[in-house]
């Protein structure tokens, strides 16, 4: 009953309205396929950048690595759905990805994870790079040619669902009692362990779970791009994801959803302008961390913004 | 068997030995002192007892009682409300320690600053709640059924502090003395039987001294607590310490009621020294 309080079905709604609009433009072809891309690259931006944000974000742990967990997901969506050519093979590759992703950041961060801070970070780049080269290496990924000729499977519609997904599931769980205490990790280590939190456990946790979405963001990639090769999940990639979550606001799931959008749209925008392309960008990152800090929106969410606004004593359980 | 039993503890870190070969009993109920002067092992010793460091040697015994308070969850520790078990406390991880029944307060104010009151005291009950991972995920009706437990009793226990209409500010915009008292707040969250303050009256000025000293006692009553207390306020230690250790260097040199700690010879020597040199 409860799960149908007014609050989830205005969510439900709200939800239901982008995804009918956006299909419409579709369909009516203002959003032609050029801009398709465009879209589809927000969505799979925005599972790996609240996936990460859950990581580094929330859970205080310095991750470079995303993007290997994602090349999980890719390639192993893209081996079982070039086998099992249907969309009951997509989504089997899609999840197959996500599991193996998860299991591998278990595996990955029981020993990193003792590390903190920058010897996180390095610990994480090299496991992400050891994934890279096992894919290069791989007879069945095709070495540094990659997979071509994935079937595609995806679509708005997918994507939509496993974007919305990712994000409500991603907040339930950090709006949990298991959320609480993977953020005060993030906040004291030494007091969270004190008061009856194991550290390891919701850190590894938390890193699992991460690993996970962005396995589905590299099987929704594959499916969508028909082509993945070991080069396009490198450190570059796994900067990309982190400048999303540094940008939108660490803690802050709607700060990644934002800035992964806006980001996207740069990009596109800056298509036109193939020269100074990459110079623009950078001076955009800049401006916007000289203002804003702490991101754009640093820990507050859009929740915290209504309530504000309209006053209204709600009960903190959502 | 005492609730709480310490043996022969030692913690050597390389050369330096920084507690060595204390032995502690508490007794179920009773409130001890534990003091001494500037570096002379008491936060060691708690960090032992709560699991922070691994003790060189010797052994810290703790008498567990699976509460009566609990919600009818104990049929997953296998025994009954009331069932006393001793445990080894040497070498468990800090929150195992806490699970057990050990709750502590810092020295230096260590609440999550960026938190709400509320929240700083619902982590406290994480190790309480009864739902998993997946639950949170998809939000069935436990979920809402725990947290709702959860928020009444953590809003209970702000109210008892007199923090409940603060229990949506941020931790670190609290006074200096709130924050204290929510220390406390956060650590009797966790449903400890024996409670660890560190230096509770530390930058306090005599009157909030006093009210902590009336809060303790209070405190202790109503929630049937033991508790263990680290201080350098003498008022406060003389006036609501029922036995007190003296640690100097690593090692006990002295214990019993607060009136014999007051004329032990030992005592004032560690800390006025002797007559021969220099305070």
């Amino acid at each position: 009953m409860k799960a149908l309080s007014k609050k989830n079905l205005l969510i439900l709604g709200g939800l239901l309205l982008l995804y009918a609009a956006v299909l419409g433009l579709i369909i009516t072809g203002i959003i032609n396929p050029f801009y398709e891309i465009t879209l589809a690259l927000i969505c799979i931006n925005i599972i790996l950048a609240v996936s990460l944000n859950l990581v580094t974000g929330f859970t205080g742990q310095f991750s470079l690595g995303h993007a290997g967990f994602m090349s999980i997901g890719a390639y192993t969506c893209a081996i079982i759905n070039m086998q099992m050519n249907s969309m009951a093979g997509f989504l089997i590759g899609l999840f197959a990805g996500a599991v193996l992703a998860a299991l591998v950041g278990i595996l990955i961060g029981i020993p990193t994870l003792r590390l903190k801070g920058d010897y996180l970070a390095i610990a994480t780049l090299g496991m992400a790079e050891i994934i890279r080269v096992i894919f290069l290496n791989l007879e069945i990924t095709n070495g540094a040619a990659g997979l071509n000729g994935i079937p595609r499977f995806t679509n708005w519609t997918w994507l939509f669902i496993f974007t919305a997904a990712s994000v409500v599931l991603i907040n339930n769980f950090i709006r949990s009692s298991q959320g609480r205490a993977c953020i005060s990790i993030r906040e004291d280590e030494i007091a969270a362990e004190s008061m009856g939190i194991n550290t390891t456990k919701y850190k590894v946790m938390a890193f699992a779970i991460g690993a996970f979405f962005a396995g589905i963001a590299g099987a929704l990639y594959a499916s969508y791009f028909y082509f993945i090769k070991p080069g396009l999940f490198g450190f570059l990639k796994s900067i990309d994801i982190l400048v999303i979550v540094v940008l939108g606001g660490m803690g802050s799931i709607t700060g990644s959803v934002i800035a992964a959008t806006l980001l996207a749209l740069i990009t596109t925008f800056l298509q036109s302008f193939t020269e100074i392309r990459m110079i623009l960008y950078a001076v955009v990152l800049i401006v916007i961390m000289i203002f804003r800090p702490k991101g754009l929106m640093g820990t507050t969410e859009i929740t915290d913004i209504l309530r504000f606004r309209f006053g209204r004593k709600e009960e903190r359980i959502q | 068997m005492p609730l709480l039993k310490v043996e022969k503890l030692t913690k050597s870190f390389g050369g330096l030995t920084a507690v060595s070969n204390v032995s502690i009993e508490i007794e179920k109920g009773e409130l001890v002192g534990l003091i001494g002067p500037n570096g002379a092992g008491k936060t060691t010793v708690f960090n032992l007892l709560t699991g922070v460091y691994v003790p060189s040697s010797g052994s810290i015994l703790f008498e567990k009682e699976t509460p009566i308070t609990g919600q009818g969850d104990s049929s997953s520790e296998g025994s009954a409300a009331g069932e006393k078990t001793v445990i080894e406390l040497a070498g468990m991880k800090p929150y195992n320690v806490t699970k057990q029944g050990l709750a502590r307060t810092f020295q230096n104010i260590r609440l999550f600053k960026d938190l709400t009151v509320l929240d700083n005291v619902r982590i406290a009950m994480h190790h309480n709640i009864h739902y998993g991972m997946f639950t949170s995920f998809l939000r069935f009706n436990k979920f809402y059924s725990e947290e709702k437990r959860m928020l009444e009793e953590a809003e209970q226990l702000l109210k008892i502090f007199n923090l409940e209409d603060k229990k949506n500010e941020l931790a670190k915009n609290l006074p200096y003395g709130e924050q204290r008292h929510l220390e406390i707040a956060r650590a009797l969250a966790t449903k400890p039987s024996l409670l660890l303050l560190d230096e509770p009256a530390a930058g306090m000025n005599p009157k909030e001294t006093a009210a902590l000293t009336e809060l303790i006692k209070w405190v202790r009553k109503e929630f049937d607590l033991t508790i263990l207390l680290i201080e350098h306020d003498m008022s406060l230690v003389m006036k609501i310490c029922e036995r007190i250790y003296v640690l100097d260097y690593g090692m006990l040199i002295a214990s019993g009621k607060p009136e014999e700690i007051r004329s032990n010879k030992r005592v004032i020597e560690a800390y006025l020294g002797e007559e021969n040199s220099n305070a």
